[in-house]
């Protein structure tokens, strides 16, 4: 793809746009097919006055709920304001122990050794050096008792501690202009939040619940608390960070639920 | 030539439903079916009340993330268009036109002139009290399941809205009974319909040609 040469536009960047996220998606750029996308939109608009027939192309209607979805992360992203707070409670409305929730029963949890555990970071990041937990449990910590919000509707106030998260990543030099920061767990689970979510004031790298180190169903020796997403948005058992410009997905959202799932 | 002109009715006779309003009723029609049959998914997954589950054959998005899918694109339908309808029914004087005065004396009259089924529906481009009381509510009841849908959807962003229901379950609580209270009127308005058809026919083609005062009636006297 030829680059034009840069028109003294007062509107251009001073530098030129990084041309490598492009590259890395050229190949799903090129299997975005905008025919598809205005088929599924006319599969749609028939489907209004047809309820109650069978769906036939059920790929074209997937391609439209998830191009709304993708729409609705946009409008989300607009909506988020970085200086609003979430509501905080007293510690007598925690509750104790938190409610578990995983993509399997809590007899299924696997512990994590906390000794050979190690945060690895990666991408956008200057200083890829590896974090033990006793590095870890170092740094200051900042306590939030926010409500935690499921998809499924449920909810209950928790206390959790840990050090904040913006300080972190700047403290490990960060690109914080970067889109997004993906979490990989130790169960193989992931979640990836947006760069505005991730410097919020109130979203911290948790270590604690109600004072205490968090119990093995809920997360030890790291996990995400962030006040503002859903719960699934909150990965437990963290093992690795990415700080990346490439969507990075993440296992519930891969599976059909919002991506930005914003409170 | 002139006689079949004086007697033919004025081309652009205002009708008792204007295609506006056809439009953005049908349009509200379809986005409440989606809304409804994918939120009783949505609810399934956590049940405000033990004894009510909605069997998944009447649900919408087949399981929990298609269901979130078919209600966050419904969102957009049903809430334009019930902003576009409000807007429209007050710029144009529709809802003072149609669905005022009503008193509760009328309201009680008619209810029981329609229990002994004595009540007329010889001029159905005139709305009876009972049914201007439940245009009325059923208009505001919608206006409110925008206002909890917000509450529950941004409980922190919109976390004033969600405030006004107590937290975020009474913002769910106020989303489920303002879709049973849906749910009733839809019920009853389709069944009256259908006892009636020639409402549910000017709903389609416009129905009778109506003076509402607002333009100049037709030289002719048609």
């Amino acid at each position: 793809m030829a680059i034009r040469t840069p028109s003294p536009s007062v509107f251009r960047p001073q530098q030129r746009i990084d041309q490598s996220v492009l590259n890395e998606n050229r190949k799903l750029i090129e299997q975005i097919d905008r025919r598809k996308i205005l088929r599924g939109a006319m599969s749609l608009g028939a489907l209004t006055m047809l309820t109650g027939c069978d769906v036939t192309d059920r790929g074209a209607v997937q391609s439209v709920l998830r191009a709304v979805s993708e729409w609705n992360d946009g409008v989300q992203a607009f909506l988020f304001n970085p200086n609003k707070l979430a509501p905080t409670y007293t510690e007598a409305q925690v509750l104790r122990p938190p409610r578990y929730n995983a993509y399997y029963e809590i007899d299924e949890v696997k512990p994590v050794d906390v000794a050979s555990w190690k945060l690895e970071l990666s991408g956008l990041v200057g200083d890829k050096r590896p974090w033990t937990a006793q590095q870890i449990f170092a740094l200051p910590e900042q306590e939030l008792i926010v409500r935690h919000i499921c998809v499924e509707g449920w909810d209950y106030i928790g206390q959790w501690s840990g050090p904040n998260l913006r300080q972190f990543l700047e403290r490990v030099g960060a690109d914080l202009t970067a889109k997004y920061v993906m979490f990989r767990s130790a169960d193989d689970y992931s979640s990836s939040i947006d760069m505005a979510t991730a410097l919020h004031p109130q979203t911290i790298l948790a270590t604690k619940y109600a004072k205490e180190p968090i119990t093995d169903p809920f997360g030890f020796p790291l996990r995400l608390r962030t006040s503002t997403k859903l719960g699934f948005k909150n990965p437990k058992w963290i093992t690795s960070i990415e700080v990346t410009n490439t969507y990075p997905g993440g296992y519930w959202e891969d599976r059909g639920f919002n991506w930005h799932s914003g409170l | 030539m002139t006689e079949v002109a004086v007697h033919a009715p004025p081309r652009r006779a205002r009708r008792m439903h204007p295609l506006a309003v056809r439009i953005m009723h049908w349009t509200n029609a379809v986005s409440m079916i989606i809304m409804i049959g994918s939120g009783w998914k949505i609810y399934n997954d956590e049940v405000l009340f033990g004894w009510l589950h909605f069997p998944d054959a009447i649900t919408i998005g087949g399981e929990a993330q298609g269901a979130l899918q078919w209600h966050f694109l419904g969102m957009w339908i049903f809430t334009l268009n019930l902003l576009g309808y409000v807007i429209y029914g007050l710029v144009t004087g529709r809802f003072w036109r149609k669905l005022l005065p009503v008193w509760p004396h009328q309201i009680i009259a008619d209810t029981r002139a329609a229990l002994r089924f004595k009540l007329s529906h010889d001029d159905i481009t005139r709305y009876n009290a009972v049914q201007r009381a439940l245009y009325i509510g059923i208009i505001l009841v919608l206006v409110v399941q925008v206002i909890s849908g917000l509450a529950i959807w941004k409980p922190v962003q919109f976390q004033e809205l969600t405030a006004l229901f107590y937290d975020f379950q009474g913002a769910r609580l106020a989303h489920f009974v303002g879709m049973a209270l849906i749910v009733f009127f839809l019920v009853v308005h389709v069944a009256l319909a259908l006892l009636v058809p020639k409402t549910l026919a000017a709903m389609v083609t416009g129905g009778p040609a109506v003076d509402d005062g607002r333009q100049p009636p037709p030289a002719s006297g048609g």
